[in-house]
């Protein structure tokens, strides 16, 4: 039997605890994360869980003014794609900065990673519960500036 | 591997419509079934492509009953086909192995979708279940900002600057339009200039509204069979040379998004086993669900190299006439893109280029004999390449 070792509960856990949690792999020193069966560098399961610094970097970023439904009290809100010092890339919220005043300039920023609640009208995103809501494990990455 | 050949091919005028989405899909069947001169029954398989008939109308388990609708016998089996915008094209690659590997004779492609009734707000909710829904989805990322992000990424790294990038993007939204314009089942029939393109709301910086595609409402439906029968059913079979298709991570997975390494590499099996490079592609539609989408891949196609396609977009090189025309039909851009079926109207426009029939329609690709379509699923998690051509 295998055992998935760091399921998306647990990596949401850690991370509302402060602590963003991937993997290091013990064939190929590579970092993982957000998590996976096996390394994302040789597919190696020889993988320790660690704890991850929480810094990266923006590497670009989108001001969505159009949402999907559920979103629509979020508007204007940032998307960022960054990268972490230990390698992995994160999709998240780039919060606090005003989405209206950003520029390019913010491309190469330091930030650290965080997370927040899903907005509460949000549906179809992971398990949908007997409530017909989702589960409240599900939140957003964030990016904030150091 | 034995040779496969397109017979007929159908679609619906793409746009609202107020038929279901097995309505759409038996217009656009038919019009392939008599084209290629047989019977419903002659069909073996159905391999039906559709993404959200299941939130759009309710209805799961669409391709049984499209099979039975069109007078497929009971006896034939058929399968719905799920890989986001590139559903079709997964459909007609499916076909087109199980017709080389001998298992069936004659199979039916395509893709039906219906879009428009969801209105924005949900449309865009149910596209977005094609991102990845536990590390990305909660961010509210929608497609236009995927594709946002990766104008960013590209603009950097080639040191274009986005004022430039942007120009030649709604250069890719203007050709689109013109070619759409005379394409009598494009959603948009009409010209736009780069001027009304930079003034339109915006959707996702830097994506503004006539930098995206459409929502639409239709379908398209070929027949794939072996190429003796295909000799039989029609004056001028079509065949395909090559297929590749690509599985990719999610975006947070990519390393780098501007080269997408599931199109590079469907693309190359695509190549490899026609035997053909790049420069041998007559005309392409191509995946411009995204002005910057269509910009970038042309380049993972190898018809570019990699940073310069957005030069030869406002060089006119992939206009028709140019060296290579990319999205004769007006493409996702102008003609629309009802995810389900895309794929297979890309290969409608492909199928008749190659025999030469768009010369009334004045989007006649001159001599054209190889065509490539090129269908994106999610930010990338499918690519899938078909490369189709005539003898002589
Ligand atoms: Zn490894």
């Amino acid at each position: 039997m295998v055992t998935y070792k760091l399921p998306h509960k647990e990596f949401n856990e850690a991370l509302k605890s402060g602590k963003l949690m991937g993997f290091k792999c013990n064939s190929c020193g590579a970092y993982t994360c957000p998590p996976k069966i096996n390394c994302n560098e040789c597919a190696s399961m020889d993988m320790e869980v660690v704890e991850f610094k929480g810094r990266a970097e923006i590497k670009s970023y989108t001001i969505i003014r159009v949402s999907p439904e559920g979103f629509e009290s979020e508007v204007p809100y940032i998307v960022a794609l960054a990268q972490l010092e230990e390698g992995p890339n994160l999709v998240g919220n780039l919060v606090g900065v005003d989405p209206d005043k950003v520029t390019d300039e913010i491309i190469g920023i330091k930030v650290k990673i965080g997370w927040k609640p899903a907005p509460p009208e949000v549906k179809y995103c992971g398990p949908i519960g007997k409530d017909g809501k989702i589960k409240p494990e599900m939140v957003a990455i964030t990016f904030s500036l150091m | 591997m034995r040779k496969v050949c397109v017979a007929g091919v159908g679609m619906t005028k793409f746009g609202k419509s107020e038929k279901s989405s097995i309505e759409m899909f038996a217009e656009a069947a038919m019009e392939a079934i008599i084209g290629s001169n047989i019977k419903p029954s002659d069909i073996q398989c159905l391999y039906l492509g559709n993404v959200f008939g299941d939130f759009e109308e309710g209805q799961a388990l669409m391709a049984p009953y499209a099979a039975r609708e069109i007078g497929l016998s009971v006896g034939t089996p058929s399968l719905r086909f799920e890989g986001a915008c590139a559903s079709a094209s997964m459909a007609i690659r499916d076909a087109f192995v199980a017709v080389a590997g001998g298992f069936y004779d004659v199979v039916l492609a395509g893709g039906t979708e219906r879009e428009l009734a969801m209105g924005t707000p949900l449309a865009t909710r149910t596209f977005n279940m094609a991102t990845e829904q536990y590390y990305e989805g909660m961010t509210g990322l929608t497609f236009p900002g995927v594709f946002a992000i990766l104008s960013r990424l590209y603009s950097k790294k080639y040191g274009i600057p986005l004022s430039k990038l942007k120009e030649r993007m709604a250069m890719v939204a203007v050709k689109n339009h013109k070619n759409g314009a005379k394409n009598p089942l494009a959603q948009f029939r009409k010209e736009i200039t780069v001027e009304e393109v930079l003034s339109g709301p915006m959707i996702a910086e830097p994506l503004q509204l006539l930098d995206c595609c459409p929502f639409t409402d239709g379908a398209a439906a070929i027949i794939i069979t072996t190429e003796e029968k295909a000799k039989k059913m029609v004056e001028k079979p079509v065949y395909i040379l090559g297929v590749g298709q690509g599985s990719g991570a999610p975006l947070y997975r990519q390393k780098d998004f501007t080269l997408i390494e599931s199109r590079v590499a469907a693309a190359k099996t695509a190549y490899a086993m026609a035997g053909i490079e790049p420069k041998d592609i007559d005309v392409a539609e191509v995946h411009d669900c995204f002005t910057t989408a269509e910009i970038v891949a042309t380049e993972c196609l190898g018809f570019f190299d990699f940073g310069t396609a957005s030069e030869a977009v406002e060089k006119g090189e992939t206009q028709i006439g140019g060296r290579i025309p990319i999205n004769p039909s007006g493409g996702l851009k102008s003609k629309g893109h009802p995810i389900g079926a895309t794929g297979a109207a890309q290969a409608y426009e492909i199928v008749k280029q190659v025999r030469g029939e768009f010369v009334e329609r004045g989007t006649q690709v001159e001599g054209a004999k190889i065509g490539l379509t090129d269908t994106l699923g999610g930010d990338s998690g499918v690519i899938c390449n078909i490369i189709y051509g005539i003898k002589g």
